[in-house]
């Protein structure tokens, strides 16, 4: 690559770069900001203030907003780990046996992903009340499944379709039962597959609003998505854009940090060398 | 350590086709036995049956005694190299050999102690703590072994192992992995499509077409006495050379001059017409380098050369002819089975290093016509083949290696407590 070529790449990146933290960039310094100050039209804030996180922390909209992440962080956790551990099987099965409805299952999987959330809700908000699902936990880990699930079984059969047959093999000609090879090979070598996924699942169920809006309603299993939008200002003249966006900020930390944790743990190859390379 | 007897065995796919057909073949305890064949013919399959990675469709699969149709692979106590090694990317050369016996719950000092004993053996000593995927590939081919060897398996499974490395390093392997067997003394079994590996690794050698057996003996047998075209091309390299013959009295009239057959071979193939000489290519000389002594021996032919090719230790010349048109399509047929697509029909034929025909002449040869053999168009079967002298030089084999493993049985001090 010639000099100028590298250049025109750096600036290219750059610009990309900029065109997708700019928002980031911009609700972090929202956050910052005075009530007074919201309006300005300035980037930074004139005044750098605290008061937004105070508020939603420890003042008035703490006892909103803290139940609400503490449901978000137990719901999605909870969510994206049955649905790792279920599309574990699943993709295993699909990629591994040969057995009728294969095809079958995978198509329904897509259709379930494809299919749109809001035309379920009301159904589902009748059904929720009627056998006391309705604002608990598992009223929104369930449908939560149903949004995971699909995309983990696809990522994951992916993954496993990957990993070479003889792995396995040779791990049952070395004296291992199909659990024990299951679990001392297949599942080491899936790992970038297993966390890649749980990242997709726990994003997407991070990120749910319309379920998380509609299925709840108190602080016993409102998840933050929904609570955001609950927000209101100090007067009913004042907007809680500052409030909301300090608590966007905090909603995307834990975001920030999963992927930093788990980035090398995505690393693509982890399988060279297992075979002739 | 166990023999291996397998009755009859059938493996037929969902659609019928049957990948190893009515297969019955006994391998000794200790004997190392090659599975050869050109692609396709089963013998993979095979071998995948003996290990119980495929379902046997019908037969009797016996180790050591027992009938282990139905058992899964961990309860056969068998050790097997895969083609692509298939070691285990997480782990470290050390638990990749360890890990048969983790899954044994071997205590950690034995473990220890084993794993050195196979790291001695296969000198993987300085790379035990490395991951497979920073080894070169004679290495990783190394640990598969030494993960084979760690444990006291009844018997070797080897699934071609050799054919990812370089010609160079497959040298190497394949007496390494000779030493190994002799030194061990367990029963082995190869599948190869490298006749080199074949000829040279094994006791016997089990020969298969199109998944069944063609002839099961040793290397020098199949060699020198073949029971049918099929096996007579597919051993040797370069390979035999069939010639279309018509048989008038005693003599056989070939594209290259006339031969003549001993009684025995001219009473073998009496009463027919249309015939099949096969000659391998070292029964030809460049007739002014054969001594007078030889002469009477074979008769001398001239004919065009086409190509020559010196190799520095040995010379090849490639003599075309002209061959009915059934005798072609046969030739072209059986060329195509045997992985090679043989354009048009020449023979090859082996002349001394020092000989000065050159391509493009006409030039004078020998042929020694003792070895002939004389095939059937029509079935392939040999028609002079030598059964008893066969047989002689595989009982010949099988006494050499009784002997071999009494003497390393003698002298070893024994690896993996084996």
């Amino acid at each position: 690559m010639s000099r100028r070529e590298k250049g025109w790449w750096i600036v290219a990146g750059l610009l990309i770069v900029v065109y997708a933290l700019f928002p980031i960039a911009w609700i972090v310094s929202v956050s910052f900001k005075q009530a007074s100050d919201l309006a300005n039209g300035q980037f930074l804030p004139s005044v750098f203030s605290l008061t937004n996180y105070k508020l939603i922390l420890t003042g008035d909209a703490s006892s909103l907003f803290l139940p609400a992440l503490r449901n978000s962080f137990g719901i999605c956790l909870i969510a994206t780990f049955i649905s790792c551990v279920l599309a574990m099987f699943a993709a295993y099965a699909i990629a591994r046996l040969d057995f009728p409805g294969k095809k079958f299952i995978l198509g329904t999987a897509l259709a379930v992903a494809i299919f749109p959330v809001i035309s379920i809700v009301t159904p589902l908000f009748n059904l929720w009340r009627n056998i006391g699902l309705y604002d608990t936990w598992p009223g929104l880990i369930i449908p939560y499944l149903s949004l995971t699930l699909p995309i983990s079984i696809w990522t994951m059969s992916a993954f496993f379709r990957e990993i070479p047959w003889e792995m396995e093999q040779a791990a049952q000609v070395d004296g291992a039962t199909t659990w024990q090879a299951f679990r001392k090979v297949i599942v080491p070598l899936a790992a970038p597959g297993v966390f890649t996924t749980a990242i997709i699942a726990f994003f997407i169920a991070w990120n749910d609003f319309v379920y998380g809006i509609s299925l709840t309603s108190t602080s016993a299993s409102r998840p933050v998505p929904a609570a955001l939008g609950l927000f209101s200002g100090a007067s009913q003249f004042e907007d809680p854009t500052g409030a909301i966006a300090a608590a966007a900020v905090i909603v995307t930390i834990p975001v920030v940090v999963l992927v930093l944790l788990f980035q090398r743990r995505i690393v693509a190859g982890l399988t060279n060398g297992a075979v002739k390379g | 350590m166990a023999s291996i007897e397998m009755n009859h065995i059938v493996k037929q796919y969902g659609d019928g086709f049957p990948a190893v057909n009515d297969v019955s073949l006994d391998i000794a305890d200790g004997e190392f036995m090659i599975l050869v064949g050109p692609s396709g013919c089963g013998k993979s399959t095979l071998l995948r049956m003996i290990v119980g990675l495929e379902d046997i469709t019908s037969g009797d699969m016996v180790i050591g005694g027992k009938r282990v149709n139905d058992k899964a692979p961990r309860e056969r106590n068998l050790s097997m190299v895969f083609q692509n090694y298939a070691l285990y990317p997480h782990l470290s050369v050390f638990e990749n050999i360890a890990f048969p016996l983790r899954l044994a719950k071997i205590d950690d000092a034995e473990v220890r102690r084993r794993v050195n004993d196979a790291a001695d053996v296969l000198e993987l000593h300085e790379h035990l703590e490395r991951k497979p995927a920073n080894l070169s590939g004679g290495q990783r081919q190394r640990v598969a072994m030494g993960r084979a060897i760690v444990r006291q398996a009844e018997a070797f499974l080897f699934d071609e192992p050799l054919s990812n490395l370089d010609a160079k390093l497959r040298g190497q392997m394949r007496t390494e992995i000779a030493r190994l067997q002799r030194r061990l003394g367990i029963t082995t079994v190869y599948v190869t499509h490298d006749q080199t590996e074949a000829m040279t690794l094994g006791d016997r050698v089990c020969v298969l077409r199109k998944g069944r057996i063609q002839q099961v003996a040793s290397p020098r047998e199949l060699y020198e006495q073949p029971v049918n075209l099929f096996v007579a091309g597919f051993i040797g390299s370069p390979p035999m050379n069939f010639l279309p013959a018509r048989l008038e009295g005693n003599e056989l009239t070939t594209p290259f001059g006339t031969i003549q057959l001993d009684e025995r071979r001219a009473a073998a193939v009496a009463g027919r017409d249309l015939l099949l000489v096969g000659i391998r290519p070292e029964y030809f000389e460049d007739a002014s380098l054969v001594d007078e002594a030889r002469r009477p021996l074979g008769s001398v032919f001239r004919a065009q050369v086409d190509v020559t090719e010196w190799l520095g230790d040995s010379q090849y010349a490639y003599i075309p002819y002209e061959a009915p048109e059934e005798i072609t399509a046969q030739l072209r047929a059986l060329s195509r089975e045997l992985d090679s697509e043989e354009l048009r029909t020449q023979a090859i034929v082996s002349i001394d290093a020092t000989s000065r025909i050159r391509e493009g002449r006409e030039a004078e040869f020998w042929l020694d016509s003792r070895k002939v053999h004389v095939f059937d168009p029509a079935s392939g079967e040999n028609l002079t083949r030598d059964a008893e002298a066969g047989a002689a030089l595989t009982r010949m084999a099988v006494e050499e290696r009784e002997e071999q493993i009494e003497e390393s049985a003698g002298a070893s001090r024994g690896v993996g407590a084996a």
